[in-house]
C-alpha cells in the first residue's frame, strides 16, 4: 500500500517520470504476489530481488507468470503421495464428509474451509462415505486469502470511483469474509485493513482540497466495501452451513435444545411430547448457559480427596442414556398422572443407575465455594439430601413446568442452594465432562438455569410443539460462542506437542505430518531454517533501521532521491509489513488454547516480504557504510549469496515437504545426513 | 545565595490556603479513629499473614505482588513494635492487645490523605485554575470508597499516592523551566515514584508504562528541536533515560534486595524453591546440608530432589513392593520394585553411586568424584536394587518406560542398571557432580530414556506418590527431567546392616553456600510470577464490566453483635459523574480532532495541548489501570478499580472548566452553569453524607435504614437476624 500512495504522489509531482515509476509499481507487484506462494520458498525472494536488479527495465511480466507456475509446481508435485492420511486431514476430511451427508456437527472454526473442502469432494465424485477423505486440496490455502486481501486494500490510488476501484474494493471485502469465515485467524488481517484504511481516511480528511461530500463518498465506499458486505457475506456463509446442514448429527449436544429443533432427525424436530412436566416422567434437563451440557451421571465416583466418595454427577455435551433422569415424588408415590408445579419438592432419580440427585456439605471439586452435588442411594431410596425444589424463573406457587420452554431452577431442600454448572472441566477422573455443584450464591444466572429436554411419560397425550424455531440471528450468535468456548477448550491433551509462539520465529520444532520410523513414508512440517533465520535477522536489521532512520529525520538530516525513497519504504512499507507481522503473532501469546506450528504461517508471509524490503534496502544503501567500489561488490555479491543460498536450502530441505522413506537424519547414509541442525527437529 | 544572606533574616513564604485547607480535612476523614474497629477488616487478614512472618523475619512468597508493599506495612509494624503473634484467620476477629492497630494502619492512611493534594497539584499542574483544582480535591476528598481503602492496613491508597506523585512530578520537571537544578530533582522524584508504584503492585507497571510513553513522546520533540546541539540533547535523553528507566529498575532490584536480607529464617513456601536457595536460608534446609560434602563421588550416598516441584517437591525413592502382575486396565507389567517420587523425608529415599566397573560400595580415599558424562549405577539403600528401566509401559504414562528396581525373575528380561550423568547446568564438559548445585540428567544407557517425574500419581498399589517414568522422546530442558542431590555423604559402611544404620543417621559437618543476590531474585521473581493458587472464587469477587456502574459492593466488617459494619462502596454520584465526563470528554476530543483535521479550530492551540495532556493523564490513566483486567485470569475485586476511579474522578474537572471557557459563550450560560456545578457538588456532599455509616462503621443504623441504603439491588449489605 505504502509503495502505491508513493507512487500516486510522484504521479501527481514528477508525470515526465512515469515509465520508472510504472516499473517499480510492477516490481511491487512480483513482490505482493508472495502472498500467493508459500512462505519461505525461494522463487518468493528470487523475485523481490530482481525486482530491484530490474529498476529500470520494462516490465517483466514474464516473471509474474513464471512465480505463478512455480508456485503451484511446487504445490501440486507428488500431491497423491502419501496414500494415508495425514495429520489434520483426519480432522477436515471428516467433515468435508459430513457435508456432503448434511449432517449437523460442530467445529471450532467458522465454516467456509469446511466447505470448500466438501465441495471439492464432492466436484471430484467422493460420495462421503468413507470415514475420511483426501480432496485435492490443501486446507493452509485459507491462510493466503487474507494476504490477497491485503494486496487488493493496496488498490486504493487507482483512479478513485472508477469500475476497477470498485472492483478492487469489494474484491478486498469478499475477502477479508472469505479469510474468517475459514479461521478466525482472519481477523487480524481484518484488524490490519481496517487500521490502514483508518489511516488512508485519516489522510483524505486532511486533504483540504477534497471536499467534505467526496470525503463521505469515500466513507461510505469503505463502510460498504468493507464492512457491509463482508458481514452480509460471512453470514451467508452461515447461512449456507446451516442450510446445508440441516440434519442432526454428533454436535448436536453443544447447542441450546431451541437450536436442535432445526435439525432433521433430532428428537427435537416436530417433537410430541407432553407439554408439562408430571411425576413419573423420563427427562433431560439441559444446562441454559450457552454451551451447557446434559445433567449427567455414570458408575465411576468421586475419587477419594474429592468430597464424598460417591456417585460423580456432571454435565455432559453429547446425547447419551446416561442423561436420562426419572421424576419422582419424596414419598415415592406414582399415582395417577400428576404435574409437577413450582414450588413442589421433587426427587431426581438417575435411570441407569437408579441413584438419587444428591447433595450435602462437602465442597464441590473444583468450585470450592459451592457444595458437591452426587447420585446416592440405591433404587431410589435414599435420605433428606435428596429433595429439590423446583422453581420457575418467573413464575409463581402452582405455576405448571412447560417442557422446554419453562426455565427451571431446582434448590436444594436442605441446605439452600442451586444446583449449577460451572462450566469448568473435570480433570481425567471425570471423562473431562463439566462440573456441576451446587451454588449458594442465588443469583439467576443461565449457569444455575436449566430446561427439560426430552420428556417420556406413556401416561399424557403427547402435544406436537412448535414452538422454539430460534430466528436466524440468534442462532449464529449461539453458534459463535459455541465456537469461541471451543476455541478456547482446546487444551493440549496429555503427551501432545504443545507449540509455543516462542518457538516459532527461530524455527524451534516443526510438526510430524506423517510417518516416524525409518520405514514409514515420513512428511515433516517444518520451515527452510536458512529462510525462517534470514526472517529473524532482519527482523532485527529492520527495527535498526527503522531507529536510525527516524532519528535521522527528526534530526532533520536532508535526505536526498534514492536515499529518501529508501527511507519511505523502510518507514511506511516496512511499518505496515511490521505491524502485521506483530498483529498475526502477539495474539498467540494471550491464547490459553492448544497451538501449533503452522498458525505462525500467516505472520512468516509479513515477515518474508519484509525481509525482502529490509534487505533490499540495506544492500541498496550500504554505501553508507563503506566506499563506492566496495559497496556495489557488496551489493552484487549480497543478491547473488541471498538467491543461490535460498535456492540451496530449498533443495536440501524439500524432502522434508515432499515426503521421503529411508533413515532417519542421525544416520549418515539418510538424505537428510547432517541438516539436523537443531536436537529438537524430529526427523 | 546573596539574598539568602541579606539582614535582617526574613522568610518569604506563600502557602496555598486552599490547598492546606483540603488537606487539613482530607486529614480529617482519612486519620480520624482509624483504630476502630479494634478487629480484623477484610484483607487485613491476607497481608497480615505476611506482616507477622515479616516481624519475624521469615521468609514467604507472596505471588501477588512484589515485596515493597509488605515492607510498607511491615514499617507499621515495627514502628508499632508489633512483635508479629497473631493468629490471622477469619475476618472478624479481634486484635489481642499486642497488636498495634494505629500504627499499623496510620501509613496506608496518610497515603491515603496525601492524595487528596496531589490531585489538587495534578489540576495546577496541568495549567487548570484554582478553582478547578479545588472541584478536583473536594471529589477526592468526599469519594467513600477511597476513604474505606485508605483507613485499613491495605495497599490500595499507597499505590494510589504513589501513582499520583509519579504523574505530579513528571509534570512539573516538564513544566519547570530549563536547566534549574530543581527540574531534574523532580525528575528523579518521578522515576522513584514509579519504582515505588510497581514495587507495590504489578498494576503499577501500567502507570508507569504511560508516564514512558508520554516521556518518550516529550523526548522525540526535544530530538526534533534544532535549537540543541548534538551534545545538549544527547545528554538530555540519556538524563531522562538515567532517571525513568535505569533508576526504578535499580531501585525495583533494591527492595528485593532489602527483602531477602530481611528475610533469613527458613518457613512455610521453603519448599518452592530451589534446594540451593532453600540452603541459603536460616534454619531450613541450612541445617540439613551443613557439612556435607561438596563433590559427588563413587560410593556417596545421596537423594535425589526432582528440580520441579509440580506436582510436588519430592525425592526419588523405592521401596519394598512391586509392580501389580496387572493393571486395572488389563496391561502388564515387568512385576520388578517400583521407583516413585516421594514427597516426604524418608530413609528410602536414600541411594549410592556405584561405579559399574568396581564391586565397591563405599567411597575410596582419595574419593574419585562423578563427572559429567560419567556412566552410574544407582542403588538403593535399603533394599540393594539398581534403578533400571526397560521397554514396558510405565503404570500411569503408558507412553514412557517403566522404571524399576531390578529382580531378576528369570524371565529373559536383563538387568539394563546404567545411567549417564549429564549435568545441564555445567560450565565445561568435565564438570564435577556438586551436591545442591548442579542439575542432573540421569539418561539411560540401553534405550536414552530420560529419568522424569510424568507428574502423575500412583494408584493405591503405589500408595499414591508420584510415578517415575523413563521418557525417551524427551526433549530440550524439562525440570521434570532434571534431578538433583540434596542430602549427601561419603559412603563408609561394608555391611548392608552397617549402612542401613548410617543410612538411618543424619548427616553433619559444616559449610555454608551462597547463592548470589541476583540467581536469588531471578528464582525467586520467577517463582512469585508463575506460581498459581488455585483460582477461588470469592463471595464478594466481582467483573471489571460490574465496577463500572459499581454494581457490586464489598463487606469488610461487620459488628459481632450489632448492625454496625463497613463496605466499601463507592460514591455513586461521583461515579456517575465520572463516566459523564469521560464520555463528554472523548466527544469533545473527536470532534476537535475531525475539526482541526478540516484546519477549522475552534479553541487557541496552546488550550488544545493543555487538553489532550489533560486526557493522556486522567482517561490514559483510567484505560491503563482499567482495561488490563480483563485480560487478567485472577479473582478480581472492586478495589482493583479504584486507581482506575482516581483518575477517572479526575476528569470531572476537566471537562467542567473545558466546558465552561471554551463551549459556553454567553455569562449567562456560565451562570447557569456555574450554578448547576455547585448543586452537583452539595450533591456529592450529601451521597458522600448518607453512605458514611458504612463508611466508618459508626453509628449504628437500624435495619430499616440499611434497607433504605440500598439503593441497588445488587448492592450486599448485611442484616442481622433478630
Amino acid at each position: 500500500m505504502e509503495d502505491r500512495d508513493r507512487f500516486s504522489e510522484d504521479t501527481q509531482r514528477r508525470s515526465c517520470s512515469k515509465p520508472p515509476v510504472r516499473n517499480r509499481r510492477a516490481c511491487r507487484e512480483t513482490e505482493k504476489d508472495r502472498g500467493k506462494t508459500k512462505p519461505g520458498l525461494p522463487e518468493t525472494r528470487k523475485t523481490g530481488l530482481q525486482c530491484s536488479d530490474h529498476m529500470n527495465q520494462p516490465l517483466p511480466f514474464w516473471l509474474l507468470l513464471c512465480v505463478a507456475v512455480f508456485s503451484l509446481s511446487t504445490r501440486f508435485y507428488n500431491i497423491t503421495e502419501p496414500p494415508h492420511v495425514c495429520w489434520d486431514e483426519t480432522h477436515f476430511g471428516k467433515m468435508g464428509s459430513y457435508y456432503i451427508n448434511r449432517t449437523f456437527f460442530f467445529d471450532v472454526h467458522p465454516p467456509l474451509g469446511k466447505m470448500l473442502i466438501g465441495l471439492a469432494g464432492y466436484l471430484t465424485g467422493y460420495d462421503g462415505t468413507f470415514p475420511f477423505v483426501k480432496p485435492g486440496d490443501k486446507y493452509e490455502d485459507h491462510n493466503y486469502w487474507g494476504m490477497r486481501g491485503v494486496n487488493n486494500n493496496i488498490s486504493y490510488t487507482l483512479q478513485p470511483f472508477s469500475l476497477s476501484w470498485w472492483l478492487w474494493l469489494i474484491l478486498t471485502g469478499v475477502n477479508l469474509s472469505g479469510s474468517l469465515g475459514v479461521k478466525f485467524v482472519g481477523l487480524f488481517v481484518i484488524i490490519l485493513v481496517g487500521i490502514s484504511t483508518a489511516w488512508d481516511l485519516w489522510k483524505l480528511l486532511g486533504d483540504l482540497n477534497l471536499s467534505l461530500v467526496d470525503f463521505a463518498k469515500h466513507l461510505f465506499a469503505r463502510i460498504f466495501g468493507l464492512i457491509i458486505l463482508p458481514l452480509f457475506l460471512y453470514t451467508t456463509i452461515f447461512a449456507v452451513h446451516f442450510a446445508v446442514l440441516n440434519r442432526s448429527g454428533p454436535g448436536d449436544g453443544f447447542f441450546s435444545s431451541a437450536f436442535q429443533s432445526r435439525l432433521i432427525g433430532n428428537n427435537l424436530h416436530n417433537a410430541t411430547m407432553p407439554e408439562y412436566l408430571a411425576y413419573g416422567s423420563t427427562i433431560t434437563v439441559k444446562n441454559l448457559r450457552i454451551a451447557g451440557g446434559y445433567l449427567h451421571s455414570h458408575w465411576h465416583l468421586y475419587p477419594e480427596g474429592v468430597g464424598a466418595h460417591q456417585q460423580q454427577v456432571t454435565a455432559y455435551l453429547h446425547k447419551d442414556y446416561n442423561n436420562q433422569w426419572l421424576v419422582k415424588k419424596p414419598d415415592n408415590h406414582a399415582e395417577t398422572p400428576e404435574l409437577v408445579r413450582h414450588g413442589d419438592i421433587i426427587r431426581l432419580e438417575h435411570r441407569e443407575t437408579t441413584r438419587n440427585l444428591h447433595s450435602h456439605l462437602h465442597e464441590a471439586p473444583l468450585t470450592k465455594k459451592h457444595l458437591q452435588v452426587t447420585g446416592y442411594g440405591i433404587n431410589g431410596t435414599g435420605d433428606l439430601n435428596d429433595l429439590w425444589q423446583v422453581e420457575v424463573c418467573g413464575g409463581k406457587k402452582g405455576d405448571p413446568v412447560k417442557v422446554l420452554r419453562s426455565k427451571v431452577r431446582f434448590l436444594h431442600r436442605s441446605t439452600g442452594c442451586v444446583l449449577f454448572s460451572s462450566g469448568k472441566t473435570l480433570p481425567k477422573w471425570g471423562w473431562e465432562q463439566v462440573e456441576v455443584t451446587c451454588s449458594p450464591y442465588l443469583k439467576e444466572t443461565p449457569n444455575s438455569q436449566w430446561n427439560i429436554e426430552d420428556h417420556i411419560n406413556p401416561n399424557l397425550p403427547n402435544i406436537s410443539l412448535h414452538v422454539l424455531k430460534p430466528s436466524f440471528l440468534e442462532i449464529l450468535l449461539e453458534s459463535h460462542i459455541v465456537m469461541i468456548r471451543g476455541n478456547s477448550g482446546l487444551k493440549p491433551k496429555d503427551n501432545e506437542v504443545n507449540s509455543k509462539p516462542w518457538h516459532w520465529p527461530i524455527n524451534y520444532q516443526g510438526l510430524r505430518f506423517s510417518g516416524v520410523n525409518e520405514t514409514e513414508y515420513r512428511v515433516y512440517l517444518l520451515g527452510n531454517p536458512v529462510i525462517w533465520w534470514l526472517n529473524l535477522f532482519s527482523l532485527g536489521l529492520f527495527v535498526v533501521m527503522v531507529s536510525v532512520c527516524s532519528l535521522a529525520l527528526q534530526r532533520g538530516a536532508k535526505l536526498e532521491g534514492e536515499r529518501k525513497a529508501h527511507c519511505r519504504v523502510i518507514l511506511e512499507g516496512g511499518g505496515m509489513l511490521f505491524l502485521a507481522w506483530l498483529l498475526h503473532y502477539l495474539p498467540f501469546y494471550t491464547m490459553g488454547r492448544i497451538l501449533y506450528y503452522h498458525h505462525y504461517f500467516p505472520a512468516v508471509l509479513f515477515s518474508s516480504m519484509l525481509t525482502g524490503i529490509t534487505l533490499d534496502t540495506f544492500l541498496q544503501n550500504v554505501d553508507l557504510l563503506c566506499r563506492p567500489p566496495y559497496s556495489k561488490y557488496i551489493l552484487r555479491g549480497g543478491q547473488t549469496v541471498l538467491l543461490v543460498g535460498i535456492l540451496y536450502s530449498f533443495y536440501l530441505f524439500h524432502p522434508l515437504s515432499y515426503g521421503m522413506r529411508g533413515p532417519l537424519a542421525h544416520d549418515p547414509s539418510s538424505s537428510m545426513a547432517g541438516l539436523r541442525w537443531l536436537d529438537s527437529w524430529e526427523f | 545565595v546573596m539574598q539568602g544572606l541579606k539582614l535582617p533574616l526574613t522568610v518569604k513564604c506563600e502557602v496555598d490556603l486552599l490547598l492546606v485547607a483540603v488537606t487539613v480535612l482530607s486529614f480529617l476523614t482519612r486519620l480520624s479513629g482509624i483504630q476502630f474497629p479494634k478487629a480484623v477488616v477484610f484483607d487485613e487478614v491476607y497481608y497480615g499473614q505476611f506482616l507477622s512472618l515479616y516481624m519475624k523475619r521469615v521468609f514467604f512468597i507472596d505471588e501477588s505482588g512484589p515485596p515493597f508493599g509488605h515492607m510498607i506495612l511491615a514499617l507499621g509494624g515495627y514502628l508499632g513494635g508489633f512483635d508479629g503473634n497473631f493468629v490471622w484467620n477469619r475476618i472478624g476477629a479481634e486484635y489481642t492487645s499486642n497488636v498495634p492497630v494505629w500504627t499499623l494502619r496510620v501509613i496506608p492512611a496518610l497515603a491515603g490523605s496525601l492524595c487528596v493534594p496531589l490531585g489538587y497539584l495534578l489540576m495546577v499542574e496541568l495549567g487548570f485554575t484554582h478553582l478547578t483544582a479545588l472541584g478536583a480535591s473536594v471529589l477526592l476528598l468526599l469519594e467513600n470508597s477511597l476513604i474505606v481503602q485508605s483507613r485499613f492496613m491495605l495497599l490500595e491508597s499507597v499505590l494510589i499516592f504513589f501513582l499520583l506523585l509519579a504523574v505530579v512530578s513528571y509534570l512539573r520537571f516538564y513544566n519547570a523551566p530549563n536547566n534549574s537544578l530543581c527540574r531534574w530533582l523532580w525528575l528523579i522524584l518521578s522515576g522513584a515514584s514509579c519504582a515505588f508504584a510497581v514495587g507495590l503492585k504489578y498494576m503499577g507497571l501500567f502507570t508507569y508504562l504511560l508516564l514512558l510513553g508520554l516521556a518518550a513522546v516529550h523526548t522525540w520533540h526535544v530530538i526534533g528541536d534544532k535549537t540543541l546541539s548534538n551534545v545538549s540533547f544527547y545528554c538530555y535523553v540519556v538524563a531522562r533515560f538515567l532517571a525513568l528507566v535505569v533508576l526504578p529498575v535499580v531501585m525495583y532490584l533494591g527492595f528485593f534486595y532489602v527483602h531477602l536480607t530481611l528475610l533469613y529464617h527458613s518457613g512455610p513456601h521453603d519448599q518452592m524453591m530451589s534446594s540451593a536457595f532453600q540452603a541459603s536460608l536460616e534454619g531450613g534446609l541450612a541445617r540439613i546440608t551443613q557439612g556435607q560434602p561438596l563433590e559427588v563421588a563413587f560410593g556417596s550416598q545421596v537423594t535425589l530432589r526432582s528440580v520441579s516441584s509440580k506436582p510436588l517437591p519430592c525425592w526419588l525413592h523405592s521401596h519394598k513392593a512391586n509392580y501389580p502382575i496387572r493393571y486395572e486396565n488389563g496391561r502388564g507389567s515387568s512385576h520388578q520394585q517400583q521407583v516413585t517420587c516421594y514427597p516426604f523425608k524418608d530413609v528410602n529415599n536414600w541411594w549410592i553411586i556405584k561405579d559399574p566397573s568396581k564391586q565397591s560400595l563405599v567411597v575410596s580415599s582419595p574419593p574419585r568424584p562423578v563427572r559429567h558424562g560419567d556412566i552410574i549405577q544407582l542403588l538403593h539403600g535399603m533394599t540393594s536394587r539398581f534403578l533400571n528401566t526397560h521397554d514396558v509401559a510405565a503404570p500411569m504414562s503408558p507412553h514412557s518406560q517403566e522404571v524399576s528396581g531390578y529382580i531378576d525373575f528369570n524371565v529373559s528380561m536383563p538387568a539394563q542398571n546404567l545411567w549417564r550423568v549429564d549435568i545441564t547446568n555445567r560450565e565445561s564438559d568435565r564438570d564435577v557432580w556438586k551436591t545442591i548445585l548442579s542439575e542432573v540428567r540421569l539418561i539411560h544407557v540401553n534405550t536414552s530414556a530420560v529419568l522424569k517425574l510424568s507428574g502423575a500419581s500412583l494408584p493405591d498399589w503405589g500408595f499414591r506418590q508420584l510415578e517415575v517414568v523413563g521418557d525417551k522422546i524427551y526433549k530440550g530442558y524439562q525440570q521434570s527431567g532434571v534431578w538433583n542431590v540434596e542430602e549427601h555423604r561419603y559412603g563408609r559402611s561394608h555391611e548392608q546392616k552397617e549402612r542401613e544404620l548410617e543410612l538411618n543417621s543424619p548427616t553433619h559437618d559444616d559449610i555454608n553456600r551462597n547463592l548470589t543476590f541476583m540467581a536469588k531474585f531471578i528464582e525467586l521473581q520467577w517463582k512469585m510470577l508463575t506460581v498459581r493458587n488455585e483460582e477461588a472464587e470469592h463471595k464478594y469477587s466481582s467483573l471489571p464490566l460490574e465496577w463500572i456502574s459499581m454494581d457490586t459492593n464489598i463487606a469488610y466488617w461487620l459488628h459481632p453483635s450489632s448492625n454496625a459494619q463497613i463496605h466499601l462502596m463507592g460514591n455513586i454520584v461521583t461515579w456517575t459523574f465520572a463516566n459523564l465526563a469521560l464520555f463528554v470528554y472523548v466527544l469533545l476530543f473527536l470532534a476537535y480532532l475531525l475539526r482541526r483535521r478540516r484546519k477549522i479550530n475552534d479553541i487557541p492551540e496552546a488550550s488544545w495541548e493543555q487538553l489532550v495532556l489533560a486526557g493522556v493523564v486522567c482517561s490514559g490513566g483510567w484505560a491503563v489501570n482499567y482495561l488490563p483486567f480483563f485480560l487478567m485470569e485472577k479473582t478480581l475485586f472492586l478495589y482493583h478499580y479504584l486507581p482506575a476511579l482516581t483518575f477517572q474522578i479526575l476528569q470531572i474537572p476537566v471537562v467542567v472548566e473545558h466546558l465552561y471557557i471554551y463551549v459556553l459563550r454567553s455569562a449567562s450560560q456560565q451562570k447557569a452553569f456555574g450554578g448547576v456545578v455547585l448543586a452537583a457538588l452539595c450533591s456529592v456532599y450529601l451521597c458522600y453524607h448518607t453512605f458514611s455509616p458504612l463508611t466508618y462503621g459508626q453509628p449504628e443504623l437500624t435495619s430499616e435504614q440499611l434497607a433504605a441504603l440500598r439503593w441497588r439491588e445488587s448492592w450486599d449489605i448485611l442484616f442481622r437476624k433478630r
